[in-house]
């Protein structure tokens, strides 16, 4: 399965460049992680739970950047194993590029599923992977995109991220 | 007036009973106490090297028993190959090993790694979740001519390559054969798949081992078509357990179709793990297990030409064909490509040339095996299409085209060119037929019809031979098999007159216990309430080879009516005694023992009595009781024969095939119960529609298994399906059994694949489309229009 697209973030190249090196954006950023830990330079570990198709797993896997060029691309690659319900693997080659209105994100998935997964929601993958894709990238415009002015501060602000969390987190708020 | 008794009636079948008020006691519905659960891990990838297996965690949880890997398995024979094929060079095929659980390296996609024994199957199916199972992905050979190109990946290391054999059939043909080909006026050529098929019985697979260290027996409960079989290969090959340590009882089985003859690691396992942990070890499939692990059908990549005269005779038939093995072979595997299939390729006709090359091939997918009619479908397919596309190419009338090439009745018994001899037929009976019960005068105003409403209706014919009532036992195995093919059966008179009949034929949806008795009420001339079927456990009846094949009436019916005869002649002697009569002068009907031309006569229920009270009996000169056992072997093979007719719509906008109606004029011999073969052929169209329009199991180059549930594998269903017109009045009936019967399970599945895409290429024909490969999806018509558009 191959997926292609593009997104504009509202952000400076460096700023999403770093996000996309950030143990906690990336977290943020995948739909269904439990848990990353790690770093850009030795990988990360992480725990996602998905749904694809009829089969609900939590996956246990490594992640890893390679072909790091930086503040314009890398690849990043990983397996994650779901018990019984089989296993998912893929890659993603990631490239940034100045564009109107922040910084162009573009990306290639490769993406392959096997055992149960493959057995049950082959036909449901691609579908998957777009909506996953798309989550990811709404997650991660949430991250690094600056924040609304009209934002409040509210009582359950806590409850739910706010965009622009990232540049908080980094201290560049501009 | 049809018979309401005894041979040619048609009782309902008295197994409905139980079968529709759900009480049937399947495997699964046997619970032994102390049970124990097993769930086998299965590999996630279709070839790999096993690195690591860490048990550790996973013994710690809740429940567990044990939990077996393949060191365990290390001394233990492996699942053996029932069937030896030489190849065309006088070599045996080549045979790997088949590790009751993996060691070393998975080979498919369901290869069992590891079994987890538990209290309860949901623990033992937790404590798989934590088990660890590090495997290296190793490339994977999914496709059959890659995996026979120089430096494709091997299923297994130790063969020198994916090829398990190239057979040449017949060998000495084969010059005779291409220099045919190369002077005749006409070839045609076609090119074709055979898809691969999932059985899909009702029932998953089961398994219960009971181990009783007391008296060191061991008992195993299956889903198996022939209990004894599976008592042969895992008591002598897999476990080393000696006979009549080990009993097998197939209960109730709810659907075979060929995929339950096998003996699986699944069975071994549970025997295996039964006296390893002295408790009883049960393990019941799931849908998804059984389609990765479950023999799968078909699967051949053919190509056929047909040479024929300038008078449209024909001349020669080349075959090649690449038949999928798969990952292990299966335990008849190796013989459905090959005896089961070249020696079909004659058809019905006088073809005088004949030469099937078949090249068997190991990838990384589940074990392919025989599936209702297993080789006669393949046979039968790529013949029935390639004489179709040769009457387009000549603009001559298929049937017109068959006719003149069929064998003729006088011309029987037939000796063919691709070994076997054709006791009986009568082909141009059966065309006949099929003209008058399809209407086929009326095709064109039909086909007119359909055009007003904007559809393109297509009529379809196939014409097929089979080879059942498997089989000669000396024959076989001078073709390679490792077991011998006859039947068994005793028949146990009971003192009062009632008959017990142990038959090793196993019914599992044939209807034997309704049909079976049919026989012997006529043999005897009493009521078939009073004759009940014992069948399916190595301790109640004689050695027997099971039920495929369509073999049961014709080889198991045998050895009874042969039991039977035995049964009668010892009680014409019992009968004169007590009649004061010559033993030659006895007369048995209608349950009655008379003297010829007296008024003399006494009742069966009173020999039957003296037998077992023998107060008046000639105990000087015959053994009391009255039990007769009898083996039958057979002579020859049957060979059913039917004309089918099958009439589609195809909608032109969507590609949807609508089968419109669908005919059958079938020569089985003589019918014991008309019923019954109604619904075998009924069940086996259904079957031939679902391969034909539905039904396709589909890898990924990476040898994941696609298609491995009913949402993308699609059985046919009722409103898939039009009510059939099935005629068996066309009978010649065999010559070599004493039933004169052929058999009928496997005819419906192989006469009506080609059928139904000969009527899909004629609704297409306008296009100039001359193939299509089945399953004749919508998708794939509606492709095959837009490219000829």
């Amino acid at each position: 399965m191959e997926l292609e697209g593009s997104r504009i973030i509202a952000a400076d190249r460096q700023t999403v460049w770093e996000a996309l090196n950030t143990v906690e954006v990336l977290q943020a950023s995948i739909p269904g992680c439990k848990e990353m830990t790690g770093n850009a330079a030795d990988g990360f570990e992480a725990v996602v739970t998905q749904k694809i198709g009829p089969v609900k797993a939590t996956f246990k896997g490594a992640v890893t950047l390679t072909d790091i060029v930086e503040a314009e691309s890398y690849r990043i690659v990983g397996e994650g194993k779901g018990g019984a319900a089989g296993f998912a693997k893929g890659g993603a080659l990631v490239r940034l590029a100045d564009a109107e209105g922040g910084t162009e994100l573009i990306y290639t998935v490769e993406a392959k599923v096997g055992g149960k997964l493959a057995q049950l929601g082959s036909r449901v993958v691609s579908g998957v992977a777009k909506k996953l894709a798309d989550q990811f990238f709404e997650n991660f415009e949430m991250a690094v995109a600056p924040p609304e002015e009209e934002e409040e501060e509210t009582a359950d602000a806590e409850e739910k991220p706010k965009k622009g969390w990232f540049r908080k987190l980094t201290g560049k708020n501009t | 007036m049809p018979k309401d008794h005894g041979i040619g009636a048609s009782p309902k079948r008295r197994e409905d009973v139980r079968f529709l008020t759900g009480n049937g006691k399947y495997t699964d519905d046997i619970n032994a106490p102390n049970q124990t659960y097993v769930y086998f891990v299965r590999s996630d990838v279709a070839h790999g090297t096993i690195n690591k297996i860490d048990t550790s965690d996973a013994e710690k949880m809740p429940g567990v028993v044990r939990i077996f890997t393949g060191a365990d398995f290390e001394g233990v024979g492996g699942v053996p190959c029932g069937w030896q094929v030489t190849d065309r060079f006088g070599e045996p095929m080549q045979e790997p090993a088949h590790p009751v659980l993996a060691q070393g390296k998975v080979r498919h996609v369901g290869d069992p790694i590891v079994a987890v024994v538990a209290e309860t199957l949901e623990q033992a199916r937790d404590a798989a979740e934590v088990l660890e199972v590090d495997i290296t992905e190793l490339p994977a050979v999914i496709d059959m001519k890659e995996a026979l190109k120089e430096g494709a990946p091997k299923v297994h290391d130790d063969l020198t390559s994916n090829l398990c054999y190239d057979w040449g059939f017949v060998e000495e043909n084969r010059e005779a054969v291409d220099e045919a080909i190369k002077n005749a006026a006409h070839v045609t050529t076609l090119e074709l798949r055979n898809n691969r098929l999932v059985a899909n019985p009702m029932e998953p697979r089961v398994a219960i081992g009971e181990y009783d260290a007391s008296n060191d027996e061991y008992t195993l409960y299956t889903t198996s078509q022939n209990p004894h079989v599976i008592r042969l290969l895992m008591g002598a090959f897999v476990l080393g357990i000696p006979e009549h340590k080990l009993r097998v009882v197939s209960p109730d089985v709810g659907g075979g179709f060929g995929t339950k003859i096998f003996h699986y690691a699944e069975e071994a396992f549970c025997t295996f793990a039964a006296k390893a942990i002295n408790r009883p070890v049960k393990w019941t499939s799931s849908r998804s297990e059984a389609f990765m692990s479950d023999a799968h059908g078909r699967d051949h990549v053919t190509k056929i030409e047909l040479a024929l005269d300038k008078d449209n005779n024909f001349l020669a038939v080349r075959t090649d064909t690449y038949a999928n093995m798969g990952a292990y072979l299966s335990t008849f595997a190796p013989s459905v490509p090959t005896w089961l299939h070249g020696t079909l390729m004659a058809g019905n006709y006088t073809t005088p040339l004949i030469y099937v090359n078949v090249k068997a091939v190991f990838t990384n997918t589940v074990p392919v095996d025989a599936y209702r009619g297993a080789g006669r479908p393949e046979a039968s397919f790529q013949l029935e299409r390639v004489i179709d596309k040769a009457a387009r190419e000549l603009g001559v009338d298929p049937i017109a085209l068959r006719r003149q090439n069929f064998i003729k009745p006088d011309q029987f018994p037939y000796a063919t060119p691709v070994a076997v001899e054709y006791d009986t037929g009568n082909y141009d009976a059966t065309m006949d037929k099929i003209e008058e019960i399809a209407d086929l005068a009326g095709f064109e105003a039909r086909k007119a019809e359909s055009a007003k409403n904007g559809k393109l209706r297509g009529l379809g014919i196939a014409h097929y031979i089979e080879a059942c009532g498997i089989a000669p036992s000396n024959l076989v195995g001078q073709l390679g098999a490792r077991a011998g093919l006859y039947e068994s059966a005793t028949v146990r008179v009971n003192a009062t007159g009632s008959i017990s009949v142990m038959t090793g034929s196993h019914s599992h949806g044939q209807g034997h216990e309704t049909a079976f008795p049919q026989v012997i009420a006529e043999m005897i001339g009493i009521d078939e309430s009073q004759i009940d079927i014992v069948h399916g456990d190595t301790a109640k009846i004689p050695m027997g080879m099971g039920t495929y094949g369509s073999r049961s009436l014709a080889v198991g019916g045998s050895a009874m009516v042969k039991a039977a005869e035995k049964v009668i002649a010892k009680a014409k002697k019992i009968a004169a005694h007590l009649l004061e009569a010559g033993e030659d002068d006895i007369e048995l009907a209608n349950g009655e023992f008379t003297v010829a031309g007296t008024d003399k006569s006494v009742a069966w229920g009173d020999v039957t009595l003296a037998a077992y009270v023998p107060h008046n009996y000639p105990l000087e000169d015959l053994e009391p009781g009255l039990e007769e056992t009898a083996f039958y072997d057979p002579a020859n093979f049957t060979y059913p024969s039917g004309a089918y007719a099958c009439e589609v719509e195809v909608d032109p906008e969507t590609g949807k095939v609508e089968v419109c109606s669908f005919a059958a004029a079938d020569d089985f011999g003589n019918i014991i119960n008309p019923m019954i073969v109604d619904g075998q052929v009924h069940g086996g169209i259904a079957q031939g529609i679902g391969q034909a329009l539905l039904e396709n199991c589909v890898y990924d180059s990476d040898g994941q298994l696609l298609s491995g549930s009913y949402m993308d594998y699609t059985m046919p269903r009722a409103d898939d399906l039009p009510n059939y017109t099935v005629d068996h009045s066309c009978q010649t009936p065999c010559t070599h059994n004493p039933l004169g019967v052929k058999g009928c399970g496997e005819a419906g599945a192989i006469g009506s694949p080609p059928a139904v895409i000969n009527a899909v290429v004629d609704a297409l024909s306008d296009y100039g489309i001359t193939h299509i490969d089945m399953p004749a999806t919508p998708a794939r018509v509606w492709e095959a229009i837009q490219a000829a558009k």
